[in-house]
């Protein structure tokens, strides 16, 4: 199973990688988009993968590591999933402008010189 | 009134006056004034309640402890001194503000005005009464901040936006200089608080850090007081409305100056290096200025460079060595206050009834404003040094000093002449001033009509001139007492014997006095051709304008090096700067691999599931198509991502994380459906079969960055392999899970953990959404499409040609019921989805759900309508939708929720929770951080559909300016049908 979900971390790293270090400003959100699921999986990954926890406490108990999923790596993504939508809209908007304003969709605003 | 709450509130009252001031409407002037006048008159009042105390040798203090474990306590102390210039603060400043009440227009913010004026002289205050160094450095730093604010007022014209940026970068440089040395100084006495400094001299004196520190403390001082080489600065300043320099330019800010150096008088004087750079400074700073005075042709340009050099014989007398000098110094600060500000105020009188300030173009006046002239004259005879007036009284002191002062050096033997020279050429100024304004022919071609301005325009000169007269004819009687008070508590029990009369008989100062007036005259006669001709400015000294340099300076350092470094050491490009992050983190990791070795796992990797493995077999094939078709096919890629994503979101659920698994399934119908709008602003871009393959040179740069994305992601999948075969670290899940139900009243760990363990960064995180969104929206109000994205996509030109083709189609053809099954199934599912929200939203706490995702929901709900309804149709029916109000009320409830513990006396987001019962739903948790929760799912709706919601509507925009009859007869059709469907 390990080794599933690290090949899939780094295959959406990987192309998100690729697109981030394309010229073309719509590439480049594609691939945060990809980069930020690598990373929120990265990260919901540190707190050991388990099959079958339970997430929910019952009434009045005390929960304990050995039968429950680690919380904290889940906060921590449930709110990187949001604050990347946030960005994602910020930086669509941006390139949206930025192309508007310079006529061209490089991430330079200009064609690169040949 | 005790008397910490009377030093208290004599610093406070004029910054609340300042806050009090800018709240007003912009054109409320004569609120503004008279709110600034009744402050500066408290003020003023303050301090004489002060007298009683301070006139028997007392010390008012005021202690408050702030930072005691490093000796800095905001302390206040008002001795004979201080009072003396807290006097002199207040009291001009209420003559200010009233004749600032007359000078400004009615059309100029002027409340603005007041408010930076009050927030100046609460700083000034500040300077004067500070018992500690430290905190003198900053209120020091507020007056500059505050002049910029005054000097630059009238920020439409460059000369003031100029002005004020010199004047703060110079005095301000010379702050952070003076807070150096301060620093020094503190380490040398071991103490900030100025009685230990001032008990401390002979230490600070023999001390090896002696000189920094007085460099320094002298560089701040010399700045601030417009001493050469950093006098160039105050005449530029003179594009500050007039009441700003008179205030600012005769009383206050560049007087901080000398306050600190007769302030600290006591301890750093007296010795040689002290001499040299104060005395020298002074020195040179009274002949220039002076000399270059003579030359000005605008009235206030006289004054500016008038009070450069009145700064500088009182740095001169400063920088002497001798406490009869100090005595003439500080008198002399109070004499040149009283006339340079009239002064000011008179220039400004002209310029005001004229229009005009140029010496060249007024003549005359004394016959329109007969009673302005004869004021001004008294005030430029006391400048001049005129017997009976009370500059002549304390320009004697100086020449006596200059005869008898003790001091190493030959150059001593010229300082009664260069005393002569600096008083010939003040009274040639002076008299510029007079005669060029006042006498001669009558004016010509005017902009305005003179006459005598108002009458209490006129009152502050009036008060200015007879307390030049007063204190000229019985200088003991008037000034005396106070001069002697405020020297006893800079000099304790060494004041020296000094009389204060007119007469003190037929001496050598007199006759020197007389000498420079007689030569004064002189100098004024023979240059009378060189003012009528057109030569701008002084013969000689023309090349070494200051202003010159430190505008070559400024553009050195802001423009050409900063583009040299840009140069060298950056890029504008975005590629080659995320190539060099991606590479570091690489190099990061990587080391530390090396460094300390992977280590050994110690648990087995499960068994691998084929299930979960088929999924990420399609989610990897998405990812990796995604990266190939982001360049020409762009829906293509965006439904891959899509794909990806619901692989990731399918691996949350696997692995025990519901309420991740929600949320990512809602945001990416968000994210997906934003990025769908956006797409249709991108260009063309066409892959044409059969090309050439691309050039050697991009060849190369895709495999570098296919090697570099290869290499990341291999490293990325090695530490989350490494990662996951490792038992995690107990760290505060155990502590969460312990207390979520116990503390925090909720089943669902994550949700606690985001409304109440770490509701601090949740309400962060909700306010940077909030103002992504606002952002988002401001951006999009602004938006210009590229021209070639004008006009509406094909699909909606063939629909407009559809229907011209058949105008008035009369019974429901296709085009007319354009998607009627999918309109009519959103529209049931609306209330649905609602419901769905509602139901995630209150069972958040202790199930799956919460407000992000219920907010989630929410917005595709109502996104959904917009898509197939058609923006017009959905606003028409859910106008009551405000996103903006809903990011308010969100951030509101939530902040106002974390607000709340602190009226139990709890710490900021404290939660509370209980269980309600309420008829029908049953047990429903009720835990305060529910309310919070609420506030983020409003937040969350309001700041997605705000985003949303404005891309979206700039189709319609587009729309409007190509082709309205498409919206309107769209808009008829969906009335139609909806009506036929009803």
């Amino acid at each position: 199973m390990e080794l599933v979900v690290s090949l899939a971390i780094g295959v959406l790293a990987g192309s998100g990688v690729w697109l981030l270090l394309r010229p073309r400003t719509f590439q480049v959100t594609i691939g945060l988009a990809l980069l930020s699921y690598a990373v929120n999986l990265f990260i919901f990954s540190t707190g050991g993968l388990r099959i079958g926890a339970d997430a929910i406490l019952g009434r009045g108990e005390v929960g304990t590591l050995a039968a429950f999923t680690d919380p904290v790596p889940q906060a921590l993504v449930l709110t990187a999933i949001v604050i990347g939508f946030a960005t994602t809209a910020l930086l669509l908007v941006v390139l949206l402008a930025a192309r508007g304003l310079t006529g061209t969709d490089h991430v330079d605003g200009r064609e690169r010189e040949r | 009134m005790s008397e910490a709450a009377l030093l208290l509130i004599l610093v406070c009252l004029p910054f609340a006056g300042a806050v009090a001031a800018g709240l007003l409407p912009t054109h409320a002037r004569n609120a503004a004034a008279a709110l600034a006048g009744v402050v500066a008159l408290t003020a003023l009042l303050l301090v004489w309640a002060a007298y009683p105390t301070v006139s028997t040798g007392g010390v008012l203090r005021a202690d408050f402890a702030w930072m005691p474990s490093l000796g800095l306590n905001f302390t206040l102390r008002m001795d004979g001194f201080a009072w003396l210039f807290a006097g002199l603060v207040t009291g001009i400043g209420a003559l200010v503000v009233l004749y600032a009440r007359y000078y400004m227009a009615e059309d100029d913010p002027v409340p603005r005005f007041f408010a930076f004026l009050l927030a100046f002289m609460g700083a000034m205050t500040g300077v004067v009464i500070s018992g500690n160094l430290v905190q003198l450095a900053f209120f020091w730093e507020l007056t500059s901040l505050f002049s910029f604010m005054l000097i630059g007022y009238w920020h439409h014209t460059t000369a003031a936006r100029d002005g004020a940026r010199m004047a703060l970068t110079v005095t301000a440089t010379g702050g952070l200089a003076l807070f150096a040395g301060v620093l020094v100084l503190g380490h040398i006495v071991g103490s900030y608080e100025l009685d230990a400094v001032l008990a401390a001299g002979d230490r600070i004196r023999q001390h090896p850090l002696y000189l920094p520190a007085l460099v320094l403390i002298l560089l701040g001082a010399l700045t601030k007081s417009a001493q050469f080489p950093f006098h160039f600065w105050l005449p530029n300043a003179m594009a500050a409305p007039t009441p700003v320099s008179a205030y600012l330019h005769s009383a206050t800010l560049v007087k901080a100056g000398v306050f600190l150096l007769a302030r600290l008088w006591p301890v750093m004087a007296g010795t040689e290096a002290w001499f040299l750079i104060v005395g020298t400074a002074g020195l040179v700073t009274m002949l220039l200025g002076a000399y270059v005075a003579i030359f000005q042709n605008d009235l206030k340009g006289v004054l500016a460079y008038s009070t450069i050099s009145h700064l500088g014989l009182i740095t001169l007398l400063l920088g002497l060595n001798s406490e009869l000098a100090l005595v003439a110094a500080v008198f002399h600060i109070l004499n040149h206050a009283a006339f340079k500000a009239s002064l000011f105020m008179a220039a400004g009188i002209i310029d005001h009834e004229t229009g005009t300030r140029d010496i060249r173009r007024l003549s005359g006046l004394n016959r329109s404003m007969p009673f302005t002239a004869r004021l001004a004259l008294v005030a430029a005879a006391a400048m001049a040094g005129v017997p009976l007036l009370n500059g002549f009284i304390s320009k004697e002191m100086f020449f006596a000093e200059a005869l008898s002062a003790e001091a190493p050096l030959g150059l001593l033997n010229v300082l009664p002449f260069a005393a002569m020279l600096g008083s010939a050429f003040s009274v040639a100024y002076s008299l510029r001033f007079i005669h060029g304004a006042f006498f001669g022919p009558d004016p010509v071609d005017l902009p305005h009509t003179p006459h005598e301005p108002d009458t209490w325009m006129r009152f502050p000169v009036e008060i200015l001139v007879l307390t030049c007269i007063g204190v000229g004819v019985l200088p003991a009687a008037t000034v005396g007492p106070f001069l002697n008070l405020a020297m006893r508590s800079v000099l304790g029990d060494n004041v020296p014997y000094y009389s204060l009369s007119v007469w003190h008989g037929l001496n050598l100062p007199l006759l020197m006095s007389m000498v420079a007036l007689a030569g004064g005259v002189a100098l004024y006669l023979v240059l009378q051709r060189r003012f009528r001709s057109e030569i701008e400015g002084e013969p000689l000294l023309r090349r070494f304008e200051g202003k010159r340099i430190f505008e070559r300076a400024m553009v050195f350092l802001s423009w050409r090096l900063a583009r040299r470094l840009e140069g060298i050491a950056s890029t504008r490009r975005l590629q080659p700067q995320l190539r060099l992050i991606i590479v570091v983190a690489f190099l990061a990791g990587g080391l530390a691999v090396w460094a300390r070795g992977p280590g050994p796992g110690n648990l087995p990797p499960s068994a691998v599931d084929p299930v979960l493995a088929l999924i990420w077999t399609v989610g990897g094939a998405c990812a990796l198509g995604a990266a190939t078709l982001a360049k020409f096919h762009r829906l293509a890629a965006l439904i891959l991502t899509g794909g990806a994503g619901l692989a990731v979101c399918i691996t949350f659920v696997w692995f025990s994380a519901p309420d991740l698994a929600l949320t990512q399934l809602t945001v990416e119908v968000v994210t997906t459906v934003l990025l769908l709008l956006g797409l249709r602003w991108l260009p063309k871009r066409i892959q044409v079969p059969g090309d050439g393959g691309p050039e050697v040179l991009t060849h190369a740069r895709r495999t570098r960055d296919l090697a570099l994305a290869v290499g990341a992601g291999g490293g990325l999948a090695a530490l989350s392999y490494a990662v996951m075969t490792r038992t995690p670290p107990e760290l505060l899940a155990q502590d969460f899970l312990a207390r979520a139900y116990m503390e925090g009243g909720g089943t669902n760990v994550v949700n606690v953990t985001l409304v109440d363990f770490r509701g601090f960064d949740t309400l962060g995180e909700i306010f940077v959404v909030a103002a992504v969104a606002l952002a988002t929206y401001a951006l999009l109000r602004r938006f210009r499409p590229a021209p070639d994205s004008l006009e509406p996509p094909m699909q909606q030109q063939d629909q407009v040609s559809a229907e011209a083709a058949e105008p008035a189609p009369t019974t429901a053809g296709p085009v007319a019921d354009w998607l009627l099954i999918p309109f009519t199934l959103t529209r049931l599912i609306f209330p649905v989805m609602v419901l769905v929200a509602a139901f995630l939203l209150l069972r958040g706490h202790d199930l799956p759900g919460g407000g992000f995702s219920a907010g989630m929901v929410v917005a595709i709900a109502v996104i959904l309508q917009y898509m197939i309804g058609g923006t017009a149709w959905t606003e028409d029916r859910l106008s009551w939708l405000r996103p903006r109000i809903w990011i308010g009320m969100g951030l509101l409830l939530a902040a106002g929720t974390g607000l709340a513990a602190l009226g139990f006396g709890r710490p900021f987001l404290t939660s509370y929770f209980g269980y309600l019962e309420l008829p029908v739903i049953g047990q429903v948790p009720t835990a305060s951080a529910f309310l919070f929760d609420i506030g983020v799912f409003a937040l969350v709706v309001g700041a997605t559909l705000l985003m949303l919601v404005a891309l979206a509507h700039q189709s319609v925009r587009g729309r409007r300016a190509t082709s309205r009859a498409l919206v309107s007869s769209a808009r008829a059709e969906r009335t139609r049908v909806t009506a036929g469907s009803d």
